[in-house]
Parts: structure tokens; C-alpha cells; sequence
């Protein structure tokens, strides 16, 4: 018996793993598969390439999109950017306080009332670049950035999906009229079938994004002597955009490693005992 | 509550003396160490064990959460993701309660067809039976408001969706959303009282638990053979027999529930719902959480909407119906192979509901092939194939099952449990020398 509802449970199984695809929104083209450093269940963030993802989300992202919910303190935190095992806590990583100094954000001066500018501390949140969503609007004609903090996860492939997005970039295909503000892209969610004037059976991919392309080959100059391809630092931000998504992580691998041991002994000897309990009682 | 005559004798002072003021420890001896137990049970039967180890785990990893969570529209989203980044092992405590959630229903669901395949639901445990199907209907209350609680995407849009098809019912439909919801639209209040209630929920499946335990051990456990117990020959005690076959099989599960939690915590959850909560933009698919798809395919199988709605309940009501329903003397299936048959095709199609439910209902099953449209969409649909498994559903209850049990040959059942090899040709060969983890 016990064999048959195996069978059945891997029916099951089969099904809702052939269920998942369906989830996906629109007919975009399926994101391309990286081999993430931290793929895998011993997988790692790269730390190097955490520093060069940084670097294009400060100098190329930020311009556009918020990341309101990271402090400059989590940069320093372990597993990543500029974790340095001499600073436990991160708020004292001088790196760290570095790069916070390098912005300004408001603030009340407890003496007169007035709103003033000082420089940020490791605890301060990451400014946002507009002040509120109607500005952010109103900058991208019409389209809201929207907040990275977590979007690694809020989108059906995750980094992958990052990578392909900002690499998918072309000419939209002959017979597809769009917006001269927007850009056509194959991998981004949406329905073309109005703006296209071919064979309806063939609609193209994708969807047309607010986002103009926003990178390009050289458009940060790595500290690391790694040469900035487009394909390089799109690589780059969007594990940076994993990081800051999911920040534990590595912790969680870790710790999932230990207990999954810890686990299989318990039951192993659980076994034994059940097996030492039950030798005279047939059953 | 352990429904058999007592044999527990305090050996200290203390315990004389507590025994004769609250007997608490001569029930818990009564109901949990010697309690008869049939000696033949099988792995299927170590899931109420899983079972109330997730209900504790839900339990203590929720009110933990309830720290850290703010219950406000504004600040709920936020609050989870503080959970997740500053909150110390945060992450681990919302891993496991949100894929809690999802291993209890793997169990619960696993644990119900065991019932239905055991005959367990026959007199005289209809009471026992019932007490489950309302733990079951709790269950999916409290998690429907425990996923509202993140207000992500999700949470949002499936609460409207979710509280709408109340709006179905005639002339009290409107007054009942607007009731439910606080206001005229899913808001704030909604968030409260969702979180209010997620809160208090969990406790009267515990107490509904207790009640389950108590009329279980009235009846005595039901066991593979659907024989009940004759003589001390048939029973083991609870201790130490099932108490160290269900730790196995708890630390077996553990395993899977660590999987999840540890290498794919998000596998079973839904990518919007770590996008904020926005009312002016609906997700392009919603679907409800996996467990909830079967009951989803039902719903949308229906073209109208009311009948859609009483369907979706008609099919849990089925499961309180069932005792009477069933009109067969034999109790387990193992002795009724027609029977056995159509509970394999049932179990199929609740599984073709669930992948209903993630689909479409217009997108075809097989790509790429057009048929002829029937009613409302081609018959090469999710939503024609879900019309077929839901038929199946209602006719395996309302049919099969009434008519089944008047009609069917079923096989020889076993005088005893002790001695099923002798009167069970069958099995005899094959079953003396199986090993324990095969029989079944
Ligand atoms: C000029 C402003 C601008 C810059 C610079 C910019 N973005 Fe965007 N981005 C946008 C806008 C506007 C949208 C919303 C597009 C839409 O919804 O049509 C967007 C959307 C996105 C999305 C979401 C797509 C989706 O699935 O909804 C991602 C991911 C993204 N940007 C990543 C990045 C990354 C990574 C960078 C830096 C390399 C970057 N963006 C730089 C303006 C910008
Ligand atoms: C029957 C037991 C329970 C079930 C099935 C259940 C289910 C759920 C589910 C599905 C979620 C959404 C998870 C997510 O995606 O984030 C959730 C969230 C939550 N639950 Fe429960 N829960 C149970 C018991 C409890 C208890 C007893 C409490 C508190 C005392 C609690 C407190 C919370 C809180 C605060 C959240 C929001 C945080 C979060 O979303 O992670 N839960 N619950």
C-alpha cells in the first residue's frame, strides 16, 4: 500500500511541479540561467562581486529606483559587501561610514526646528532619489521605478530574471509600434498583441518597459581592474540585488546544513530504537 | 479521556496527594503511555503525531512573530521585512511559521485520505471524524488571514477575492462583505481584525484538538484492517510502541519541513507577495496558496457565481456527510478492491483540481489544440478538465460511495487483527515475511 501511495505522491508531485510554470504572468521569454556563486545549497555570495554590484546600483540605479528598506550598516553586515570580520558591528566598519558620509539627508536641528542637511551615519536608511511617488512619475514619463529592496524576490526568477531584463534590451521587432518613451523588451511582462501589426499567431515576446536600457559596456570603471562589460555589470547588480533581498541567506545554507545532519542522525537512531522497541511484537 | 479502565498507580507522596485533588497525571499516563494501541498500525498512521507537532510549531514560531509584526496597513509590509533583517534569527522564525503552513497541510491532507481509505469516519467514530473536518475548516480560516497579514500583493488581492464571493449570496451578500471587511473595501480594518482573528484561531484548533483526542480515545483508533480490537492480543501500549514509531516518523518529516525552510523558502509562496500591497494594480494571475487550489478549480468550474460559491462549500460539506454517506459494511478499503479503485481515481482527481486551480481556465491542457467550444470555452481547457474532476469529486461522495457499499463484493476480513494472515488468503504469503514499513 504504502508503494502505491507513493506512486500516487509522486503524481502529485508532478503535477503541481508542471502547475508552477503557469504562474508566471504573460508570455514573456523565460529568463536566462545564470551560474550564480551562490546557487546551490553550499552556495556563496561572491564578496567581490557584491562591491562591484554596489558600485552600479550607487552610480546607475539609484538615479531612479529607492532601496528604502537597506541601512548603510547592512553593507558591513556578514556575508556582505564590506563585511570585514574586524568590525563585528557594522556600524563602526569605517568603510561603511565612509560611503554613508558621501550622502546628505535631512534632519531636524534639535535647536531651531529647522530641516537641515547632515551628513548620513552607517544607521541611516538609503536615500530615496525622489520624494515621493508623483515626482518619481513625473521623472520617467509616466513609469514608477520601482523600490529594489526586495524585488529579487518579488519576481518570478529572481536574479535571473535581473540579469536578462537589463542584458534583453534590442530593436523592437518590425510591426511593433510603441511609445517613443517606452522600450521594447522581450523578457518583461505584457501583452503585445495591439501594438502589433504582423501575423497575430506570432506576437512578439515581452512587453514594452518605462525603463530605458541603463547599461552599457564601461559605464562604471570597476575598482577591482574587472572590465565593465554590459553583460558584466549587469551580472554584478543584480546578485548585489539578491544580496539586498535576502540578506541571510548564506546563514540560512549554513545553518540548514547542520540541522539536516542533526536531523538524519536523530532519525537514524529513532530508527533503531524503533526497530529495538518492536523485535518481539509482530505487526 | 483515554475511554479505558485506568491502571495508573502514584508512586510518591506527591503524587498520591495530587492524584486524589487533579488527576492530571493519571490522564496524561492513561491517554499517552497506556493506552491501547492496535499493534498493526502503519507509517500512515503516525500523521495526527505530525499534526500536533505543527499545530505547536505554528503556535510558538506565531506568537513570536506577533512581537515583531505590526498590524496596520501602512507599517505591515515593513514590519515582516524588519522581521526578516533585524529581528535576531527573524528569518528562521517567518521561514518556518509560512512554510508551517503549508507541511501542516501536506499532513492534515495525508492524515484525511488515511481516514477516508480506512473507513476511519464509520461508526462509531463519526463524532471523531467530524471534530477533524471542523479542525480542517479552521485551519484554512486561520491561514487564509495568516497570508492577508504580510499585505503583500497577494495577501491584499486574495483577500478581496476571497471575501467577494460572500457578496454572491442573495439579498445578505453585500451586507456580509461590507460586515467582514470593516468598511466598503478591504482596508485597515480588514488587516485588524484578520490579524485579531489569526491570533485566536489557532488556539480553538487546539481546543478543538483536544475534543478529537478525547473522542478518538473513546472509540479506540481505528487500524489498517478496520477490525476492531478483540483481545489484549491485538493491542500494544501508546508507550513505548507508537510514541517511538511516531517520533521516527516525525524527525522523517522534520527532514522534508527543514528542506523547505532552509533551501527553498519561498518555493511554495507567491513572487508578489513581496510586492506592497497597492489596491489600483491587480496582479495578472491571482492564485490562492497550493492548498486551496482544489476548492479555487470548484469555484471557477462553475460559470455562475452563487453556484460556484455553494459548490466550493457543497464540497467540504460532503466531507461532514460522509459517515452516512458511505453505505458499506466493511470499513477498510483493503477489503473492498472496487471501492479501492475509485478512492485512487478520487485522489487523482483532487489532484487535477489543484492543478486547475494554478491555471488559466481558458489556457488549453494539451498546447496547441483547438477542439470545439462547449458552453463557454474550448473542451481542451483547464476549465472543461476541472468541470470533469469536480463531477468526479461530487459523484465519488454522492454516488459511488452510497451505491458502492450496497452492491460491491468485498473480500474476506480478518477475524482479528492478531491473526489476519490466516483468514486473509491474499495477503497470507507475502504478508509473513514483509517487512513492517510495506504492509498496509
Ligand atoms: C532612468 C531611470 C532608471 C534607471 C537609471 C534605472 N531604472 Fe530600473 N526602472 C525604471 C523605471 C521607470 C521602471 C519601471 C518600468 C515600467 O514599469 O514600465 C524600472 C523598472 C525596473 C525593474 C522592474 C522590472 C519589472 O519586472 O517590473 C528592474 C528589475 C529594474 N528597473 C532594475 C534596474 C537596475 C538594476 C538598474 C541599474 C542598473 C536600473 N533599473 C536603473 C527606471 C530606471
Ligand atoms: C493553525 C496554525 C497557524 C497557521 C496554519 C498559520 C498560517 C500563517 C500563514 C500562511 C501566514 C503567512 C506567512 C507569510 O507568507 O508570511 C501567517 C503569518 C503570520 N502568523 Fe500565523 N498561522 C498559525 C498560527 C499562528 C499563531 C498562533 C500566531 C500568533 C500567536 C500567528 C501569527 C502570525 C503572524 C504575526 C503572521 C505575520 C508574519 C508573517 O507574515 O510572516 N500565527 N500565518
Amino acid at each position: 500500500m504504502l508503494r502505491k501511495f507513493s506512486i500516487i505522491a509522486a503524481v502529485a508531485g508532478l503535477l503541481v511541479a508542471t502547475a508552477a510554470p503557469a504562474l508566471a504572468a504573460g508570455h514573456p521569454e523565460e529568463p536566462k540561467k545564470v551560474d550564480w556563486s551562490f546557487n546551490g545549497p553550499f552556495g556563496k555570495f561572491d564578496q567581490a562581486q557584491l562591491q562591484r554590484g554596489y558600485k552600479v546600483y550607487r552610480e546607475v540605479c539609484s538615479a531612479c529606483h529607492a532601496a528604502s528598506l537597506l541601512s548603510f550598516r547592512n553593507l558591513g553586515d556578514k556575508n556582505g559587501p564590506f563585511y570585514d570580520a574586524k568590525y563585528p558591528n557594522s556600524n563602526n566598519n569605517p568603510y561603511v561610514k565612509a560611503i554613508a558620509a558621501e550622502y546628505q539627508v535631512s534632519s531636524i536641528d534639535e535647536e531651531t526646528g529647522d530641516t537641515v542637511q547632515r551628513p548620513a551615519t552607517s544607521a541611516d536608511r538609503f536615500p530615496s532619489p525622489f520624494p515621493n511617488e508623483y515626482a518619481a512619475r513625473a521623472s520617467n514619463g509616466g513609469a514608477l521605478p520601482p523600490d529594489l529592496s526586495v524585488l529579487a524576490k518579488a519576481r518570478e526568477g529572481g536574479p535571473d530574471y535581473i540579469y536578462s531584463l537589463l542584458t534583453g534590451y534590442h530593436e523592437a521587432p518590425a510591426g511593433l509600434t510603441i511609445d517613443p518613451t517606452k522600450h521594447y523588451n522581450p523578457y518583461f511582462p505584457g501583452d503585445l498583441s495591439s501594438a502589433w501589426s504582423g501575423d497575430p499567431k506570432h506576437v512578439p515576446h515581452g512587453g514594452v518597459i518605462g525603463m530605458p536600457p541603463p547599461l552599457a559596456d564601461d559605464r562604471v570603471t570597476y575598482d577591482d581592474g574587472t572590465k565593465a562589460t554590459l553583460d558584466q555589470e549587469a551580472k554584478d547588480v543584480s546578485a548585489f540585488l539578491m544580496w539586498a533581498a535576502e540578506p541571510k541567506m548564506i546563514e540560512r545554507k549554513e545553518m540548514g546544513f547542520s540541522v539536516l545532519i542533526y536531523l538524519l542522525l536523530m532519525s537514524g537512531l529513532l530508527y533503531a530504537s524503533y526497530r529495538t522497541v518492536w523485535r518481539n511484537e509482530s505487526h | 479521556m483515554s475511554g479505558h479502565p485506568s491502571t495508573y498507580e502514584p508512586k510518591t507522596a506527591f503524587t498520591r496527594w495530587l492524584d486524589s485533588r487533579l488527576p492530571i497525571v493519571r490522564l496524561g499516563y492513561d491517554s499517552f503511555v497506556d493506552y491501547p494501541t492496535p499493534r498493526n498500525l502503519n507509517y500512515w498512521w503516525t500523521f495526527g503525531a505530525i499534526l500536533s507537532l505543527c499545530l505547536g510549531v505554528q503556535i510558538a514560531t506565531g506568537v513570536v512573530l506577533a512581537m515583531h509584526y505590526t498590524a496596520n496597513a501602512g507599517l505591515a509590509f515593513n514590519s515582516v521585512e524588519h522581521i526578516m533583517r533585524d529581528v535576531q534569527y527573524g528569518w528562521l522564525i517567518r521561514y518556518i511559521h509560512a512554510n508551517g503552513a503549508s507541511m501542516f497541510f501536506i499532513a492534515v491532507y495525508i492524515h484525511m485520505f488515511r481516514g477516508l481509505y480506512y473507513g476511519s469516519y464509520k461508526a462509531p467514530r463519526e463524532i471523531l471524524w467530524i471534530l477533524g473536518c471542523v479542525i480542517y475548516l479552521l485551519m484554512m480560516a486561520t491561514a487564509f488571514m495568516g497570508y492577508v497579514l504580510p499585505w503583500g500583493q497577494m495577501s491584499f488581492h486574495g483577500a478581496v477575492v476571497i471575501t467577494n464571493l460572500f457578496g454572491a449570496l442573495p439579498i445578505v451578500g453585500q451586507a456580509i462583505t461590507t460586515w467582514l471587511w470593516g468598511g466598503f473595501a478591504v482596508d485597515n480594518p480588514t488587516l485588524n481584525r484578520f490579524f485579531s482573528l489569526h491570533y485566536l484561531l489557532p488556539f480553538m484548533i487546539a481546543g478543538v484538538v483536544i475534543l478529537h483526542i478525547w473522542a478518538l480515545h473513546v472509540a479506540g483508533q481505528n487500524n489498517p484492517t478496520g477490525v476492531e480490537p478483540k483481545s489484549k492480543a491485538d493491542t500494544v501500549p501508546f508507550t513505548p510502541y507508537a510514541t517511538i514509531k511516531d517520533g521516527f516518523a516525525v524527525s522523517v518529516f522534520l527532514i522534508l519541513f527543514a528542506i523547505f525552510v532552509f533551501y527553498m523558502p519561498n518555493a511554495l509562496g507567491h513572487a508578489d507577495n513581496y510586492i506592497p500591497a497597492d489596491p489600483l494594480v491587480t496582479p495578472a494571475h491571482i492564485v490562492p496558496e497550493w492548498y486551496f487550489l482544489p476548492f479555487y478549480a470548484i469555484l471557477r468550474a462553475v460559470p455562475d457565481k452563487l453556484m460556484g460559491v455553494l459548490a466550493m462549500f457543497g464540497a467540504i460539506a460532503c466531507l461532514f456527510a460522509l459517515p452516512w454517506l458511505d453505505t458499506s459494511k466493511v470499513r477498510s478499503m483493503r477489503y473492498r478492491p472496487t471501492a479501492k479503485l475509485y478512492f485512487l481515481i478520487f485522489v487523482v482527481a483532487c489532484c487535477i483540481l489543484g492543478l486547475c486551480g494554478a491555471k488559466l481556465p481558458d489556457d488549453p491542457v494539451i498546447p496547441g489544440l483547438k477542439t470545439f467550444t462547449l458552453i463557454d470555452s474550448d473542451l481542451n481547457s483547464f476549465v472543461w478538465l476541472s468541470r470533469i474532476a469536480a463531477l468526479y469529486y461530487f459523484g465519488f461522495f454522492l454516488v459511488i460511495l452510497p451505491i458502492l457499499g450496497l452492491v460491491e463484493k468485498t473480500l474476506p476480513v480478518p477475524d482479528s487483527i492478531a491473526k489476519p494472515a490466516l483468514s486473509h488468503p491474499a495477503h497470507a504469503p507475502a504478508e509473513a515475511t514483509a517487512s513492517p514499513e510495506t504492509k498496509g
